[in-house]
């Protein structure tokens, strides 16, 4: 095992790195799912999030991790606590956060996560992910406005209809 | 670093999400384990990028990140007007649509 990591030229500090992250983005995941406090599973949801975005640098994909950060922690995480202030009353413990039939998410999960982990073990045993160094942003550009241009554009449409069809459903006056 | 690594942590938070979406009865909460959901999913995205050695997976990414954005925004629209309506964000009452 050592011997076939060495060989690889596997980066320990970077293997050391994201078995750190990873766990901590396990537990925060679990308590977003778990916690019985409705701000605590928002605010460990940052933390899962935040995570990601530094899973997202050693995968050598800063532009994504930086799009991470701004539109996750900066502006989804704003949105999800404006929607629990907005619709709750007490902030603290809360009972009835979770279905009556929850016990059956376990098995479920759980079955899901054995497949996966089959299915992924089976096709990428040993692959190593190759060092490749940041990737430029100019790459990432190029890509959006070439042939990507297409589905761009709509996606900006899409982000406009969403901003028009929140405020529509939001607004009181009707 | 081994890809299984990368694909596995993605495996662990899509099933964490998929518990999160059925253990959950207060809506905001199922939003927020959609976005656990979503954020697996861009995690094996950037993996496969990288296997690739191409920026098509950082492009589809990206798009995930857009798409997920105007999900919370018109989800939690959806949130607050069944809220103002019924004063409960409970899902499991929402049942006038059942056949």
């Amino acid at each position: 095992m050592i011997a076939q990591a060495a060989s690889d030229s596997i980066n320990v500090a970077q293997n050391v790195g994201f078995g750190i992250i990873a766990a901590l983005m396990i537990f925060a995941a679990l308590s977003v799912v778990t916690t019985r406090n409705v701000v605590h599973a928002a605010l460990w949801l940052v933390l899962v999030l935040a995570g990601v975005a530094a899973q997202y640098i050693l995968a050598a994909a800063e532009f994504v991790a930086a799009s991470q950060v701004l539109v996750y922690i900066g502006a989804v995480m704003v949105l999800f606590l404006f929607g629990i202030m907005l619709t709750r009353a007490q902030i603290g413990h809360e009972k009835g956060l979770n279905n009556p039939t929850w016990a059956l998410g376990i098995p479920v999960a759980i079955v899901l996560l054995g497949l996966l982990a089959w299915v992924i073990i089976d096709a990428f045993e040993d692959d190593v992910l190759p060092d490749r160094g940041p990737t430029p942003t100019v790459a990432l550009s190029d890509q959006f406005l070439s042939i990507y241009l297409i589905p761009f554009l709509a996606l900006s449409f899409v982000l406009l209809a969403a901003a028009i069809g929140a405020i529509v459903l939001a607004r009181k006056d009707r | 670093m081994l890809a299984v690594n990368f694909l596995l942590l993605g495996a662990v938070l899509f099933c964490i999400g998929v518990y999160g979406v059925i253990a959950r009865r207060n809506a905001v909460l199922v939003l927020m384990s959609i976005e656990l959901i979503l954020n697996a999913v861009n995690l094996n995205l950037i993996a496969f990028a990288l296997i690739k050695g191409t920026v098509d997976g950082q492009v589809f990414a990206l798009y995930v990140v857009a798409i997920a954005a105007a999900e919370v925004g018109v989800g939690l629209a959806m949130v607050l007007m069944i809220y103002r309506n019924r004063r409960s964000i409970a899902l499991d009452e929402l049942s006038e649509m059942k056949g």
